[in-house]
């Protein structure tokens, strides 16, 4: 018989393995699903998940498509362990980007050392100020975080539609919904000949560095530690609570902005109507699964980031349509938040004595 | 004796050549990259109706769906180039700069853009069709259709194609009707079946009871449906979608330029070019016309499509004015493909301003 027990404390050796048993179930249950569509299960697996990394180029392509969602990640941890609900990282993503494109654009056709660094600075800049929106409205009209930050996201897509399409579309590119190429100044410069990893990555490396610090050796890391457990406590401790939400809100904008930064002076090299295929929403996956911990989110960034990949080759070489990549991502969360049930619960099983 | 066995060698050499020739030729491989789900009923549905055109003449072909235009394309084109593909086809504007940044580092890989303009390398081509031709059909049913004197047009994104379209429509349909008006509502999406519901609902009520798209959905010919006024299907035969609704559709038909092209890789003789179908190379075909419409209409439309293919009448033919009344072609004149390239302003009796 088997009885279900509440646990008196949440368990912490669950609590970091429950992330390794949702990828489990999540390649079982996909393993699953593709024979049921008469794929080999194996074989399909093996396309999705070792294929696309197998060789120097295929990891290359997985390290820059984890960079974005590392650094986002990142950010969303100072939000989410500080029970901040910031779920428009794709729109500080997109902000960002915007402003530090337009930022780039000025510098059309000129070369200098600042340019780069400016253009960096001004996307963290524009993430900032897009992800202080939710956090002042938060604070001072006691809005509700969730619903700012998410409408804020189509808001920030339709600025980005109204400069490609108007005012910001490049001038011989036959009013196509595109503006120019930004000049090499002002491109992120690459890591290797022949790939496309640029120097975007030590920035996300940066972030889990500085975001280590500030969790465990700050106090402003404390203090986020305390809300995110009790908003009560931290009340009564005393703790600025208005000033500590606008800051990791400021803070998660200013990562969502860099990978802003990353995508459009990285491998893409203008502004377009699609520069993220939403990776501040995958991103939110990706720092639960990685259990909130920078450590975690670098490897949690990985294994969704192949996801992507590998929903691509799976396509290429054996024709399962590349729409299953999404599913997987929705099967991990899903497991996730389903074997979380164990931090608080334990399964026992009961002999048949009487 | 001698110049026998040496003949017969030399002719069993050619033959040996020639087999592998069409050995080989059976080996090519093409690939798809498209922008939305094969099942769009739209724009990549009837790229993949021509794919399997190619698969049918016996090549092999693989192809990745849903590849935004983001950093991503570029990784799917390399894979694809990489994996043994021999001819590319992007099937999206988007592709444009990443399609020719991988043309650069695969030079013995074929790559054709649908719908762009730049070809930097010598294995790059860019091909395109007239649809044009299609809504200059389209317009002459709207224009004799309508009761309201009002027509209604979806329009995805202010860029020259679509600015064609809108133009070539209205001109078609003041020749059959010179009171009527087209008035535009810019979606400024390709495919986004709510927005194009939204934009077509909002024709219909300011009296339109003709819609025209330059969207991929069916949402328009479903709401058109609901409303009881006419419409026409987009990319492929939506009749079924709204029986009542559509008149006739502009269907794409991408499947002989692919055959053709991946032939030629095969034999050899693939060079790079800047394609631009219409009617009469079967790039663009009219679907049935609809019942609903009177018998000499249909005639009428049977006559101008043959007319088109052949080249007799052409979608911009002079004297045609601008919205404030300057001339844009002169009488007897037509349009040259560099002014239909790069066309910017509307015609007079189009509604409006085009965005900037």
């Amino acid at each position: 018989m088997i009885k279900i027990v509440k646990r008196d404390q949440p368990s912490r050796a669950i609590f970091f393995f429950t992330p390794v048993l949702a990828i489990f179930l999540t390649l079982v249950a996909g393993g699953l699903i593709f024979f049921i569509l008469d794929f080999k299960p194996f074989e399909a697996l093996k396309f999705f998940f070792i294929v696309p990394i197998a060789d120097k180029y295929g990891f290359s392509e997985l390290l820059l498509k984890a960079t974005p969602l590392c650094l986002i990640a990142i950010g969303l941890s100072f939000c989410f362990k500080s029970n901040n609900w910031n779920i428009g990282a794709e729109g500080q993503l997109t902000f960002g980007a915007i402003v530090s494109g337009g930022v780039a654009l000025l510098f059309y056709e000129q070369e200098g050392f600042y340019i780069l660094p400016i253009v960096i600075l001004a996307g963290a800049i524009g993430g900032m100020l897009y992800a202080s929106i939710p956090a002042i409205l938060k604070t001072y009209f006691n809005t509700n975080e969730i619903l700012v930050s998410l409408m804020l996201v189509y808001v920030s897509k339709l600025i980005l539609d109204y400069l490609v399409v108007g005012p910001w579309s490049n001038p011989e590119g036959f009013n196509f919904p595109e503006t120019r190429q930004f000049s090499d100044s002002a491109k992120l410069p690459l890591l290797f000949e022949g790939l496309r990893i640029h120097a975007g990555i030590f920035l996300a490396l940066a972030a889990v560095v500085i975001s280590w610090f500030v969790f465990y050796k700050t106090y402003l890391g404390f203090q986020m530690k305390v809300s995110g457990f009790s908003l009560k406590t931290a009340r009564y401790a005393g703790y600025k609570g208005k000033k500590m939400i606008i800051l990791v809100f400021l803070i998660s904008g200013a990562c969502a902005g860099l990978a802003g930064v990353g995508e459009i002076t990285g491998p893409i090299g203008q502004l377009h109507r699609e520069i993220s295929p939403d990776y501040g929403f995958t991103a939110i996956i990706v720092a639960f699964l990685g259990r909130l911990h920078p450590v975690g989110i670098i490897f949690a960034s990985l294994v969704v980031a192949i996801t992507y990949l590998g929903a691509e080759t799976a396509q290429i070489f054996m024709q399962i349509p590349k729409y299953t990549g999404q599913v997987f991502q929705g099967m991990i969360l899903f497991f996730l938040l389903a074997s979380d049930y164990l931090l608080f619960f334990k399964i026992k099983f009961i002999g048949s004595k009487k | 004796m001698h110049k026998f066995l040496i003949r017969s060698f030399v002719s069993s050499l050619v033959l040996l050549f020639t087999l592998t020739v069409a050995a080989v030729a059976k080996d090519v491989k093409a690939a798809f990259v498209y922008i939305g789900p094969t099942g769009d009923h739209g724009w990549t549905y009837q790229h993949d109706v021509g794919r399997k055109a190619v698969e049918a003449a016996g090549f092999k072909t693989t192809y990745v769906e849903g590849v935004p235009e983001s950093a991503d394309a570029e990784r799917v084109l390399r894979q694809l180039a990489n994996s043994g593909h021999d001819v590319i086809f992007t099937t999206s504007f988007g592709y444009m700069n990443p399609t020719n940044k991988v043309a650069k580092e695969f030079p013995n890989v074929k790559f054709e853009h649908a719908t762009g303009y730049k070809r930097e390398h010598p294995n790059v081509s860019t091909y395109a069709a007239r649809f044009y031709e299609g809504r200059t059909i389209l317009g002459t049913i709207a224009g004799t259709m309508t009761k309201s004197n009002v027509i209604g047009y979806v329009a995805s994104f202010p860029i020259p194609e679509v600015i064609r379209g809108i133009n070539s429509f209205t001109l078609a349909a003041q020749k059959v009707n010179p009171n009527i008006k087209t008035k535009i509502v810019w979606a400024f999406t390709w495919y986004d079946p709510g927005k194009e519901a939204e934009a077509a609902k909002a024709l219909i009520d300011q009296g339109a009871d003709v819609i025209a798209q330059h969207t991929d959905s069916t949402a328009i010919v479903q709401m058109a449906e609901k409303a009881g006024v006419y419409a026409f299907g987009q990319a492929s035969d939506m009749d079924k979608f709204a029986p009542k609704a559509v008149l006739t559709s502009v269907e794409n038909n991408w499947g002989p330029y692919y055959v053709d092209r991946v032939k030629a890789v095969a034999n050899g003789t693939w060079s790079q070019k800047d394609t631009w179908h219409g009617i009469g190379d079967g790039m663009v075909v009219i679907s049935d016309l609809d019942s609903q419409m009177p018998a000499d209409l249909r005639s009428k439309v049977k006559k101008l499509q043959a007319d088109l293919a052949s080249g007799k009448v052409h979608s911009f033919t002079g004297p045609i004015y601008d919205q404030k009344g300057n001339l844009m072609v002169a009488e007897g004149k037509t349009a040259d493909d560099g002014m239909l390239a790069g066309m910017m302003t509307y015609v007079k009796g189009v509604e409006g301003d085009i965005p900037k």
